[in-house]
């Protein structure tokens, strides 16, 4: 979340799209009720009418998979109408500087540059079709053309940027608000119903009432979560967001945001500590094979150094640029903190502060959880060890999944009970005598059975502590992977190894006194992860206090400062008073966030030049007399209009060139967002390029063109729409929890929901001759399962183009595990039915939207 | 020092220690009859945590009775929920206990499935550990890559393809940082949590 | 002084913590359910489930909507279990809650049957009728009752009866159209509130509660002797059941 839950009641408008707060994080609901109270709006955009859109003041219905489209409709709705207004009338409906000043509207894009629309194909320019086959992406692009027409000092659009424009035609061809036009005034209302189902009249109700938030001094925030990432354009559909919310001026402010709503209780924290693939704790990049020093590593994060002042930007004004404005990057003092964490007195500045201890990726591959199956599959992968995960249930394709892990050689599990996972081998249908899989499942204590710290999707780190003994045996997570650690490094002490040094220089003192003389202690963990000096102990109080020069440590630049000057953890600090200004709900002595506990994130974006704030009523932060009050400013410059020309000052401070993205160059599949269809889509043509589907793994144009298709050892088959009519998707319950190790043991959340539902509309039923509280099954080309009908109104028709589309909805917790179980011996889980594709910039799997088909059993 | 529940909590910053939580309060209740509510007298243990289900970070205090129950609340001082809970915040205690007992289901040991095996068997931790770190040693070091070879040039690389690291979302930030730590160290490039899925 | 438990069911997002709430502090047994094509659980209240939140799916005045209802004991000041229970178990505190002293409760079944909102049940473990208490071990304890500390979005709120139903009044008057409250002057004034969006019927509460007397329990039962000795069966078995385990605790409630 850019901002954080509290915040949520500060808003105007709220726009639900892509999550189900009121059921997946119902706490979150306390605030959207105290901002409904206030008068704002709720709206609720969802495929299916949930327990969310129960409360909300406008619901509209979308098919799985459109939201590019439902929210392009609403830019267009935006931009339509800055062009309509006079110049005069423009400036009281919308935050004209903001939008000017605050994001690339006004920068001039290379004239090269060709949009979807262009060349009748669907795909920007500088695409190329893969040819190596699956597993892997359909295409990829040569970006070059999409960047800034002068990369190191961008040019502007002064027409656009004097507010002296009414027609398009008046501002520069290639200036970004004038591409964005281009781009979107294609997302027609009639298109938009026509790509989503949604009734015009119900989106535009949305469009004019989410767009009343762009008026100086008001807030929309957008709350979204799996819903929205869960598809091969997962990383579009978000970026559609972050170009709706910059035209609205909602990026900085209290109430307004872009807010991914977390579905783990550690899952931000567990990402800022990056157990991903492609990246070192703090969001540092993960090192490629082709960089063999330390100056090589920062070289290439390093790409296009250099200050970039946007030509007639608030006077000319600079920008920051966090990661690399100086001669000695921030970025290498982040490295080389971590590198000196990580090995101690062996790393030294001689040795590249053991920079080659470390593996390196190969930069072209991909590591990400699909990857990762179709290696198992593929026998490159023959151990693994899993930690308070299910993969047997949460991965798509779950069957193929499962069947991969017979070819492992071991398997560790470490979980609070048994899982699907970790009996793989005994699930219905296995050959469990012929599967040489060696399993080990270790007992693991539960959140209040140890202590630590969590951070939640507000990026709140807060400590939590021991309330009883663990059950049985059972061990917290930190000391199994301290003891496991500790043998490693005695084994590869005796025996030697390929690169053992990694393993055996590595430093690693965790075990303090007491309660922790025999077990790693979470404390000093969590100092380490703050950071210290490393030759007097003595803590680092922020990130600005690292040094290049391996005299200081730490863990993860991005929480050093959880750590106070007198050494204590201020994720332990539980001061109940709000002391922000007109007390909007920052809680700022409540625990300890990153980064330097600022609560709102790109907060200089929420004042003017002068930096007074937008919204005088809910000020985040404010300058006076020479200072900033309130929450802590995204960096310490003085507000735009007291600097010095040259200064660094503009509000996007990890931008290089300091303002927000309308334009985003650097996303795999276009600078905007198109609409592209679902890999398994109703459809034979992709209604907004006119691209048909003709080939078998994907069409680049119709589908995303860099989309990643997997095989899964030919288990991955793609349906069609002939055979499976109906688009599914997958969600959870309010009562249930992801793969549900979690709930499914614990009896009074399988009392309120102790079986697999598949959720249909009412026509649907009756063209299946299907009664409510029938067992029904679910069908896809890759699996099916049983589970209980739930025939509800909440599910409707659409009309899709010139077709009717039913959805269908599964739940995906369920396995063959635990006191609630499956109804098909396959333990009914949704994830059966999911196909092994990914997103083109994350590889996130395609869960929300796949072609089904449901009968009655 | 008499307290009450909110001073209580704000005095101890850490929310840990022992008090008669509930029936210091009101000794004496009127009741419209002769209805005998059980005065609220024993001995607890408070100690606040955060729930482990969504990213919310709802606080919670967990209640610790002499005879080992536990009940757990949504933590009144904290600013998120003010004292509320959802289904599943509220079914919390369930992970340790239910109807009394310790949840039957919870794992107490480690178990171990040999190849081929139709059965879990129970095992010592020393065990489990010792071998899951020859398993671990064997596999990285039979396939280690030293170099790979990328458009005919050779690379120092130092990593195995041949493990994989999953988690955890659910695991403590020492504890995730500890882990990515450890895999990294072994040169794993196969490290991927439910972030991505 | 009189208080009760509001419910605006136009907040309740039905998350159903109040459920679980109750049953956590209550020390209930989890019921084995199966799904009935509905998200709601259990089927109907009972011994061991003391409230639920029941799901409705209608079309209000052309609009589709999702509505919810809190079911649990109304707390009624005519209360019909306590005018037919033959022992004087039940009895009503100063704050007008309506409690089962579970010594004295027989488990006759009579109040099961008078119920006009079919809360008491009967526990098969102790032979007893049981139902909500209103918390009364934690309302006379300075803590609100379970399922309303609970609740995230304040759907629940516990006070002085007058002062919520000022409350209530305002936002029902704020809400418009056809909002109702319920519970004001029903059976003499229920001590359970309810902000509703229509008419009771809609959220399947009645619109005109009868209460039950110890003359009409006696007809019921004159009737039951007519329909012969089978349906009485019950009654005997649960007298003697009830001899034979030791129950534990005496009153509902109480953190054992």
């Amino acid at each position: 979340m850019t901002n954080h839950w509290i915040d949520i009641r500060n808003a105007d408008r709220i726009m639900i799209i892509g999550s189900n707060a009121a059921e997946n994080h119902p706490i979150s609901f306390k605030w959207v009720t105290k901002a409904q109270e206030r008068g704002a709006k709720l709206i609720s955009v969802d495929p299916r009418f949930t327990r969310t859109s129960s409360k909300a003041d406008i619901y509209a219905p979308m098919r799985s998979g459109t939201d590019i489209a439902f929210i392009g409709g609403m830019i267009r709705y935006i931009l339509n109408d800055l062009q309509q207004l006079s110049p005069a009338q423009r400036a009281t409906k919308y935050n004209l500087t903001y939008i000017t000043q605050y994001t690339n509207a006004a920068l001039i894009v290379n004239s090269n540059y060709k949009g979807p629309g262009d060349n009748g194909d669907g795909l920007f320019s500088g695409f190329s079709a893969s040819s190596s086959g699956t597993p892997g992406r359909l295409g990829s692009y040569d970006k070059s053309t999409w960047q800034y027409a002068d990369t190191n000092t961008p040019a502007t659009d002064p027409t656009l940027l004097n507010n002296t424009w009414t027609d398009w035609d008046d501002l520069n061809p290639k200036c970004v608000l004038r591409l964005l036009w281009e781009h979107y005034s294609r997302y027609t209302p009639e298109m938009v119903s026509s790509i989503t189902g949604c009734p015009e009249a119900d989106f535009l109700n949305v469009a004019e009432a989410y767009a009343e938030s762009g008026a100086t001094g008001k807030a929309g925030t957008i709350m979204y979560a799996m819903g929205t990432t869960q598809h091969t354009y997962g990383t579009q559909n978000v970026r559609s967001y972050a170009v709706l919310q910059l035209l609205l001026g909602n990026i900085g402010i209290a109430g307004g945001g872009i807010n991914a709503l977390r579905g783990t209780s550690n899952v931000q924290g567990s990402t800022d500590m990056l157990l991903l693939y492609h990246l070192l704790p703090g969001y540092l990049y993960m090192i490629n094979h082709n960089e063999q020093t330390l100056d090589d590593y920062l070289a290439t994060a390093r790409k296009g150094r250099g200050i970039v002042t946007p030509q007639g930007l608030a006077g000319d004004k600079s920008a920051a640029w966090w990661w690399y404005n100086e001669d000695d990057p921030n970025s290498k003092k982040y490295i080389v903190s971590l590198l000196k964490a990580w090995y101690g007195d062996n790393a030294r500045a001689f040795n590249d502060f053991g920079f080659n201890y470390l593996p390196k990726k190969t930069s072209t591959d991909d590591y990400s959880h699909i990857a990762i199956f179709e290696a198992v599959a593929a026998g490159i992968i023959k151990g693994m060890m899993v930690w308070g995960q299910n993969p047997a249930v949460g991965g798509p394709d779950a069957e193929g999944e499962r069947k991969a892990l017979e070819k492992l050689d071991w398997l560790v599990v470490t979980d609070l009970f048994e899982t699907e996972t970790a009996a793989f081998w005994k699930r219905d249908g296995a050959d469990t005598a012929n599967i040489d899989t060696e399993v080990f499942l270790l007992p693991a204590a539960c959140s209040y059975e140890k202590q630590g710290s969590i951070s939640n999707s507000g990026r709140w780190a807060q400590w939590r502590y021991k309330a009883v003994e663990p059950i049985g045996t059972a061990k917290p997570d930190l000391a199994i992977i301290d003891e496991l650690t500790l043998k490693l490094k005695e084994l590869y002490e005796a025996e030697g190894g390929p690169h053992a040094a990694a393993i055996t220089r590595l430093h690693w003192d965790y075990r303090t006194t007491g309660e922790y003389a025999n077990e790693a202690d979470p404390n000093a963990v969590a100092k380490e992860i703050n950071g210290y000096t490393w030759d007097t102990g003595e803590v680092v109080t922020s990130f600005t206090g690292l040094k290049s020069d391996g005299s200081t440590v730490s863990g993860n630049w991005l929480y050093c400062g959880m750590f106070a000057a007198d050494g204590h953890n201020k994720a332990k600090d539980r001061d109940p008073v709000d002391a922000s200004l007109n007390q909007i709900g920052l809680y700022s002595g409540w625990t300890w966030c990153w980064p330097v506990n600022r609560r709102i994130i790109y907060n200089r974006a929420s004042v003017d030049f002068n930096g007074q704030p937008w919204d005088s009523e809910h000020p985040v932060i404010k300058r006076e007399a020479g200072a900033w009050l309130g929450d802590i400013p995204d960096g310490p410059w003085p507000a735009i209009n007291e600097a010095d020309t040259g200064s660094k000052f503009l509000p996007f401070i990890m931008h290089k060139e300091g303002v927000g993205h309308l334009w985003g160059p650097g996303v795999a599949e276009g600078p905007l967002p198109e609409a592209y269809e679902p890999w398994e889509s109703p459809l034979s043509e992709n209604l907004m390029t006119g691209v048909t589907d003709t080939e078998a793994k994907g069409t680049p144009g119709f589908n995303d063109p860099c989309c990643y298709v997997g095989d899964l050892d030919g288990m991955n088959q793609r349906g069609a729409s002939d055979e499976y009519p109906c688009v599914g998707m997958t969600y959870r319950l309010t009562e249930h929890w992801q793969a549900g190790q979690m709930t499914r043991n614990l009896p009074w959340l399988v009392e309120l929901q102790p079986q697999p539902i598949a959720e249909i509309g009412e026509e649907l039923a009756r063209d299946r001759g299907i009664e409510n509280g029938d067992i029904v099954e679910v069908s896809t080309a890759r699996g099916s399962i049983q589970a209980v009908a739930v025939v509800t109104k909440r599910f409707r028709r659409l009309r899709i183009g010139n077709k009717d589309v039913d959805q269908v909805g599964v739940p995906w917790h369920w396995g063959y595990v635990g006191y609630s179980t499956g109804i098909s011996p396959n333990g009914s889980s949704g994830n059966i039915l999911t196909p092994h594709v990914g997103d083109a910039n994350t590889t996130i799997p395609e869960y929300k939207t796949f072609l089904c088909d449901v009968r009655r059993v | 020092m008499e307290l009450n529940r909110r001073e209580f909590l704000k005095a101890s910053g850490a929310g840990v220690g022992g008090i008669f939580l509930l029936g210091a309060l009101n000794p004496d209740i009127a009741l419209a009859r002769t209805v005998n509510i059980p005065p609220l007298k024993r001995k607890v243990t408070e100690t606040t945590t955060i729930c482990c289900y969504c990213a919310v970070g709802c606080g919670a205090v967990v209640a610790t009775y002499e005879d080992g129950a536990i009940k757990i609340e949504g933590d009144p001082d904290h600013p998120i929920n003010e004292g509320t809970l959802c289904s599943k915040g509220q079914a919390l205690p369930q992970f340790h206990t239910v109807d009394g007992e310790d949840n039957p289901n919870r794992l107490t040991k480690p178990l171990y499935r040999a190849a081929g095996g139709t059965t879990w068997q129970e095992v010592e931790w020393d065990w489990a550990l010792d071998t899951i770190a020859q398993r671990v040693k064997k596999t990285r070091d039979d396939n280690w890559l030293s170099t790979i070879n990328v458009g005919g040039t050779n690379y120092p690389v130092n990593r195995t393809d041949a493990i994989a690291n999953f988690g955890g979302g659910e695991l403590d930030n020492e504890e995730c940082y500890l882990l990515v730590k450890m895999a990294r160290a072994l040169g794993l490039v196969y490290i991927e949590h439910c972030a991505r899925i | 002084m009189a208080e009760a438990i509001l419910y605006d069911s136009t907040k309740c997002t039905a998350c159903r913590a109040c459920q679980v709430a109750c049953k956590q502090w209550n020390e209930l047994e989890a019921e084995e359910t199966t799904n009935r094509g509905t998200y709601e659980n259990p089927p109907e209240l009972s011994a061991s489930t003391w409230n639920k939140i029941k799901f409705t799916e209608l079309e209000l005045n052309g609009e589709f909507k999702w509505i919810f209802t809190r079911l649990a004991c109304m707390h009624c000041e005519e209360a019909s279990c306590q005018n037919v229970c033959p022992t004087g178990a039940i009895s009503k505190t100063d704050e007008g809650f309506v409690l089962i002293d579970q010594k004295w409760c027989i488990g006759c079944g009579y109040c099961v049957q008078a119920c006009p909102y079919e809360v008491p049940h009967k526990d098969e473990h102790t032979g007893t009728a049981r139902k909500c208490t209103s918390c009364a071990d934690r309302t006379s304890n300075d803590l609100k009752p379970a399922c309303v500390t609970t609740c995230p979005t304040g759907a629940l709120t516990y006070g002085d009866r007058s002062s919520l139903l000022s409350d209530a009044e305002q936002r029902v008057a704020a809400l418009g159209g056809s909002a109702t409250l319920y519970g004001e002057n029903e059976l003499g004034g229920l001590h359970a509130l309810y902000i509703l969006e229509d008419s009771p019927e809609v959220y399947g509460l009645p619109a005109e509660p009868q209460v039950a007397t110890k003359n009409s329990i006696g007809q019921w039962l004159s009737g039951l002797i007519t329909a012969g000795l089978i349906t009485a069966l019950p009654f005997w078995f649960i007298f003697r059941r009830k001899d034979q385990i030791a129950v534990g605790d005496a009153n509902e409630g109480g953190a054992k």
